[in-house]
């Protein structure tokens, strides 16, 4: 028995089952849908709507815009859910609004997560509430990780509050080559997912190489059994992508398939690649396969050998999303090192911090502090306020929502931290976080604590956490 | 694997410990140290006359002067203090210490000293990859439960304790985990030295499972846990009234003979058992456990819903070893987490520990300081409770070894206790920081480890005049 498991995730993978909940039932899935497309295009729209903010403008604080640049003794303003001015002291804000010192504090955009399962391995995390993994098939290009979300995870309140998350792309397990599509999420409570969801981000593909896939399929006595057959039953569906895409784009008649649609939006560049891939050399496989089929990988995931291909990496315009300090607890996790950050970073590629973990995305902040810290020791001198890019403006723009968020540019979502000391350091928590300009955390007002359905009346809600 | 070759300045050893390392492929360096407090483990022969010889050549005596330092007792660090280290123990640490005259100084002016940090909990030297069985020795399903001793088979080799050891751990718990029912078997206290005897106290405590994880093992209910729990003891009691009678193989025996043995220290006391329960009512029903085996030396593990019974712990006087940061009502034996434990514990007069009680318990020890800093960040959230820095210190240096009843011995940097000394580049409580160098038992330690080179080999990733692979 593993009485302390990692996270519910990681340990249900490593037991070589799809979770405790292992979604062993027989697949009876709805068929996909047949005949041709007369459904809409976006079927589970964003009902999200930001909530009242007033015109708010934080003072003398040191300002991280989240694209490397820094402001002393800055003056950030917020209204209509919008930053609307950011600059040094001298900035001019309306009178009549409400002003926050930011005296000996620290102002950065709210800390976005490339890579979370809250929600789909939700608190608690019991069998009946497993729904991240669809291990059923390697190839399940067809789910959609938003289908599974359960907003009533008090994960997400965590992520909030100790964490400054602002915004966050829950994807599907990594059972399976190809788990299915991600979703993007404001941070903010809701009855429905679809009213977390994040208006108009595009959506990701979740892929997995390595370890996982063939040891829950060839567990099963099934393909893929080896890292070969990763790669052999990656590329026979992305041939059948290829087709299904070009008749789709002819306008030719075919049955419509839910996966094929997924794969044939990302060949046509609409939905994003997430790839969980741990080896320099299966990451070059992928470089390749890409190539191949003509589509384009956003992100590798977890990538705790990025630093041994990071130039690669850079070349092929392909992010890394790492923890601070993960390694070891599988084979392919063996050669994870501190400094896997900074020399991604140091190499001219996007580096991201990301959690993977309901206990690591409340302290990025201090993850990213880990790598940091030991880079300098290797002389990579990376600012505070350039390291903040990792949380920040790297992770948007491998989500595609750069435009909206990722830094405290002008125009922008008003997603804001309002840190008490630096958020380097281990002593900082979030003070105040704004979404989309709503303050919807303050340390010092226990009611704007969110308390979800799950912890209602039950021992400890509203205790501080 | 490669280790660096020795540079320590004991050229007579180092002989000898060539010997070893070509007849034994071990590093010299691994068996360059003799440990008083070692009750111990099996060395090899020639080993252990090699350590009689050379007790005192490597325990270094050493002063640091200038340093910001930190107890760990609890006290808050003070500014400009000195250590002495001699004959492998503290002599003396604060202000105003004498510096005696022909010992190597070494000026720690803008650093931070503490003691070395001891895990309150983990399984290192147990696993080498957690996922990979062949190197996961932490349980088994096996005929036996709390006869199993992972004394000997801690891997001082073992990557994830040189790992450690560079991020200032000097010691661990080290707690066998459950297989065959509630009992797992006999933990151990060891040091993370890099020498081939890691152990500072063998058999220091039972563990059992007593939460939701103890009901599995159990058959499914608590009633079930509980009354195996009671039915193990008593056998234990049958079998250290008449040990030969003791039969152990009938059909109605829970427990077999060693087993049976092993429980034997348990209930009269004599060793401590470590219980992991979680929520309030689990914690209330171990306490209650010392109505029918009164002499029980509990200690607590996880406890993550310790506050709401934060006076009877500390009534009952029983030491906590929890995770600390954990928040989330994961499981239902811990709806009612928050960070706020640790405070509230100590507050209440609980002497509380940290260690490795969420995951990671092989391999991340190093976490130690982030939960121990996380607790001071906890002074600035209004409604929390957190603690001071130096209490912070305490729950991963002289807590964790009071709890080990080890507290005469190591834990802090008072005068007689272990030299277990870290030199930090800054305040060894923020994630920015890192140990400059590191003393177990007197003995400075190589802060190199298969991590360190792999950086070292990828500092620039593209290859050069020759593959990667002729780069060490």
């Amino acid at each position: 028995m593993k009485a302390y498991g990692r996270t519910l995730l990681i340990a249900a993978l490593l037991a070589g089952v799809a979770g405790p909940a292992a979604a062993r039932k027989d697949k009876e899935d709805a068929p996909p849908a047949q005949g041709a497309s007369a459904e809409p295009d976006n079927p589970y729209p964003s009902t999200y709507k930001p909530y009242p903010g007033r015109p708010t403008a934080i003072r003398g604080a040191t300002i991280f815009d989240g694209e490397g640049g820094r402001i002393d003794n800055g003056v950030v303003f917020l209204s209509d859910g919008k930053v609307t001015a950011i600059g040094g002291p001298d900035t001019p804000i309306p009178a009549d609004i409400a002003v926050f010192d930011g005296t000996g504090k620290y102002v950065t955009p709210g800390v976005i997560d490339i890579h979370s399962h809250l929600g789909d391995y939700p608190s608690p995390g019991v069998e009946a509430n497993s729904d991240g993994n669809e291990a059923t098939a390697p190839v399940t290009a067809h789910v959609w990780a938003e289908h599974s979300i359960w907003p009533q995870d008090a994960g997400f309140s965590r992520a909030l509050a100790n964490g400054g998350v602002t915004s966050l792309q829950i994807l599907p397990g990594s059972a399976n080559l190809f788990g299915g599509r991600s979703v993007t999420l404001k941070n903010v409570p809701a009855r429905t997912m679809q009213g977390m969801k994040f208006p108009g981000a595009p959506q990701g593909l979740k892929m997995a190489c390595g370890e996982n896939p063939k040891r829950v399929y060839g567990s099963k006595g099934r393909e893929p059994a080896t890292r070969m057959g990763n790669m052999a039953v990656n590329r026979q569906t992305w041939i059948k992508a290829r087709e299904y895409q070009k008749k789709r784009a002819a306008g030719k008649d075919q049955t419509r398939d839910l996966g094929m649609e997924t794969l044939a939006d990302v060949l046509e560049g609409k939905i994003m690649v997430h790839n969980h891939c741990y080896r320099a050399d299966e990451m070059a496989n992928v470089i390749d396969m890409s190539k191949e089929f003509g589509y384009k990988v956003a992100a590798f995931h977890h990538a705790v050998e990025a630093y041994k291909i990071a130039d690669l990496l850079r070349d092929n315009g392909i992010c890394a999303a790492l923890w601070g300090d993960w390694y070891g607890f599988k084979m392919e996790a063996y050669d994870g090192i501190k400094e896997n950050l900074p020399l991604v970073h140091r190499a001219g590629a996007c580096a991201i911090v990301h959690s993977d973990d309901q206990d690591g995305i409340q302290r990025l902040n201090q993850e990213a502090a880990k790598a940091l810290g030991a880079g300098r020791r290797m002389g990579i001198d990376i600012s505070d306020e350039v390291a903040w890019t990792w949380l920040a403006i790297n992770p948007a723009r491998a989500m595609g929502i750069a435009e909206q968020t990722g830094s405290l540019k002008v125009g922008k979502m008003a997603d804001v931290v309002l840190w008490n000391g630096n958020p380097f350091s281990t002593y900082t928590r979030p003070e105040k976080v704004w979404i989309d300009g709503a303050l919807l955390y303050d340390s010092a007002n226990p009611k704007l604590r969110p308390v979800v359905d799950f912890e209602l009346g039950q021992i400890g809600a509203g205790d501080v956490k | 694997m490669r280790y660096p070759t020795n540079k320590t300045p004991f050229a007579l050893f180092q002989r000898a410990a060539c010997l070893v390392r070509m007849s034994k492929g071990f590093p010299s360096y691994l068996l360059k140290r003799q440990k008083g407090a070692s009750t111990g483990s099996a060395r090899t022969v020639l080993g252990a006359i090699l350590l009689a010889t050379t007790t005192t050549a490597f325990a270094q005596s050493i002063v640091i002067t200038g340093a910001t330092l930190a107890i760990g007792d609890g006290s808050e660090p003070i500014k400009n203090g000195t250590v002495v280290i001699s004959a492998g123990k503290v002599v003396a640490a604060g202000a105003g210490v004498a510096v005696p005259a022909g010992v190597k100084t070494i000026d720690a002016g803008g650093k931070w000293v503490t003691p070395g940090i001891m895990s309150g909990f983990s399984r290192v030297g147990l696993a080498e990859v957690p996922a990979v069985k062949e190197t996961n020795d932490t349980s088994a399903r096996s005929p036996f439960s709390a006869a199993i001793d992972v004394a000997p088979v801690i891997n001082p080799l073992a990557n994830p304790i040189a790992i450690s050891r560079t991020a200032g751990i000097t010691r661990a718990v080290v707690a066998p985990a459950t297989g065959t029912n509630i009992f797992a078997g006999q933990g151990a206290v060891v040091d993370l030295g890099a020498d081939m005897s890691p152990i500072t106290k063998a058999r220091a405590f039972q563990y059992v499972e007593m939460g939701e994880a103890g009901v599995q093992e159990a058959g499914g209910s608590r009633a079930a846990m509980i009354l195996t729990f009671k039915m193990m003891l008593r056998e234990a009691q049958d079998y250290a009234k008449a040990p030969a009678s003791y039969d152990g193989r009938s059909r109605d025996a829970l427990l077999n003979r060693v087993d049976a043995e092993a429980l034997v220290p348990v209930v009269s006391g004599a060793m401590p058992l470590m219980v992991h329960a979680e929520s309030a009512r689990d914690i209330l029903a171990v306490l209650a456990l010392r109505q029918d085996f009164p002499a029980l030396k509990l200690i607590l593990a996880g406890a993550t819903e310790g506050w709401m019974v934060a006076a009877q712990i500390a009534a009952a006087k029983v030491p906590v070893i929890t995770a600390g940061l954990e928040d989330l009502p994961s499981s239902f034996e811990k709806l009612a987490a928050t960070q706020s434990n640790v405070g509230r514990l100590v507050k209440a007069g609980v002497s509380v520990s940290m260690g490795m009680l969420t995951g990671d318990d092989a391999l991340q020890l190093r976490a130690a300081t982030q939960q121990a800093g996380n607790m001071v960040a906890l002074l600035k959230v209004p409604g929390a409770t957190g603690l001071s820095w130096g209490q912070a210190l305490r729950t991963i240096t002289s807590a964790p070894a009071e709890a080990m009843g080890l507290g005469d011995r190591i834990g802090s940097l008072k005068a007689g206790k272990a030299g277990d000394v870290v030199i930090w580049d800054g305040d060894p409580l923020e994630m920015t920081s890192a140990p400059v160098a590191v003393w177990i038992d007197g003995v400075q330690q190589p802060l190199e480890n298969r991590q360190t080179k792999l950086r070292d080999r990828y500092a620039t990733p593209t290859e050069g005049a020759l593959p990667k692979a002729y780069e060490w």
